[in-house]
């Protein structure tokens, strides 16, 4: 059974991080040279915090995880982010 | 954006499982049809579970202060069965929304909409179909896969939207037809060949439900010659069973 949704469902809790809207935004994933919109990437947020895999090559591109006192955001799995200007 | 407090203002029965929560939310900043928001329930003992939720309704305009979800009960969910049948008029509910920008449609898009649906799949898709009939002109189309008759959401609501001349609805019975529909079956490559929209007809596929009902429906459609780009997907999570 897949258990992953998609970028959309990191909408939330990436809204607490950053201004603009992320799902729409162009992501090049940094293991495959894969380049979609965020929300085509693949989410699995049962682990702990948010987790999204490239739909390519399963690397992971981002991370959001939430303490109590703190958010973590890694983005080591992400070339680049482009996002329009409004 | 950050957590905020909302209030059930109605709640409505859509079938045996799901039901519609009408929430107010004070100082709503409008949403596009398709965005979601997040749920969050707090315990007594501090546990913490988030869930998102598509918005069902339209956005009316700036001085309304209500929006719509539609939630399906997952049988040992975590948090389906309580905002199915705990919450009630009056409680407060905490959410953070309206969130996403890409599982949407606006009217001012060209070309016509195909929107597919499975299960609680169709409520962003209701959301599309109510802006589309207050704003919208080109053609849409509304592919809906259920297990039964009974399983329909909005039934009386999408019966008249039906009787609009720009949208078309097309029900999918993958156990149990009622009366005089001989298909059941799940959607296949034959369906979306006899009633979706072409790729030449240069429209925009939303395609929304259960992560495998997501997939299928994605790969069948980049099968029949759509451009996987036109092509746009929101994934529910797992089915709880065969659906
Ligand atoms: C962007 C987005 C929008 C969503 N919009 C809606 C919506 O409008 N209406 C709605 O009812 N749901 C919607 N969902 C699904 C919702 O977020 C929850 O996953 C669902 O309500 C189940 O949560 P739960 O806590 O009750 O179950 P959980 O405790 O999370 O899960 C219990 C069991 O059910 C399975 N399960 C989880 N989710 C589903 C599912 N969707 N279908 C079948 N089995 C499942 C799990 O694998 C597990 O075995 C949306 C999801 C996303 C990502
Ligand atoms: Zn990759």
């Amino acid at each position: 059974m897949s258990n992953y949704l998609d970028g959309n469902a990191a909408a939330g809790a990436l809204s607490e991080l950053f201004a603009v809207d992320l799902t729409a935004a162009i992501a090049q994933c940094n293991g495959c040279g894969h380049t979609t919109v965020f929300a085509e990437s693949r989410v699995y947020v049962d682990a702990p915090g948010t987790v999204a895999r490239c739909a390519g090559c399963d690397t992971v591109l981002l991370r959001v995880v939430t303490t109590p006192n703190d958010t973590y955001l890694d983005l080591r799995g992400l070339t680049y982010l482009r996002v329009p200007n409004s | 954006m950050s957590w905020q407090v909302a209030t059930v203002a109605d709640v409505r029965q859509e079938t045996e499982t799901a039901r519609t929560i009408v929430l107010d939310v004070p100082d709503w900043p409008g949403h596009l049809a398709g965005q979601h928001l997040d749920v969050r329930l707090t315990a007594e003992d501090g546990y913490r579970a988030s869930r998102s939720y598509s918005i069902a309704s339209a956005w009316a305009n700036s001085h309304s202060s209500t929006i719509e979800l539609t939630v399906e009960q997952v049988p040992g969910g975590e948090v389906s069965p309580y905002l199915v049948e705990v919450l009630k008029v009056g409680d407060p509910l905490e959410i953070r929304g309206p969130v996403g920008g890409w599982f949407v449609w606006k009217p001012e898009q060209e070309g016509p909409v195909q929107l597919i649906g499975g299960g609680s799949g169709v409520v962003p898709l209701r959301a599309m179909l109510r802006a589309h009939a207050v704003a919208g002109t080109t053609p849409v189309r509304l592919l809906y896969s259920v297990r039964r008759p009974e399983s329909v959401i909005y039934v009386s609501d999408l019966k008249e939207l039906a009787a609009s001349d720009a949208v078309d609805v097309r029900l999918v019975y993958t156990r149990e037809a009622p009366a005089g529909e001989p298909r059941v079956g799940r959607i296949d490559a034959d369906l979306i060949e006899q009633y979706a929209l072409k790729p030449e007809d240069g429209a925009t596929t939303y395609v929304c439900g259960p992560t495998p009902f997501v997939e299928t429906v994605a790969n069948l459609l980049v099968a029949a010659g759509h451009d996987p780009a036109r092509v746009r997907t929101e994934r529910f999570g797992p089915t709880g069973g065969p659906r």
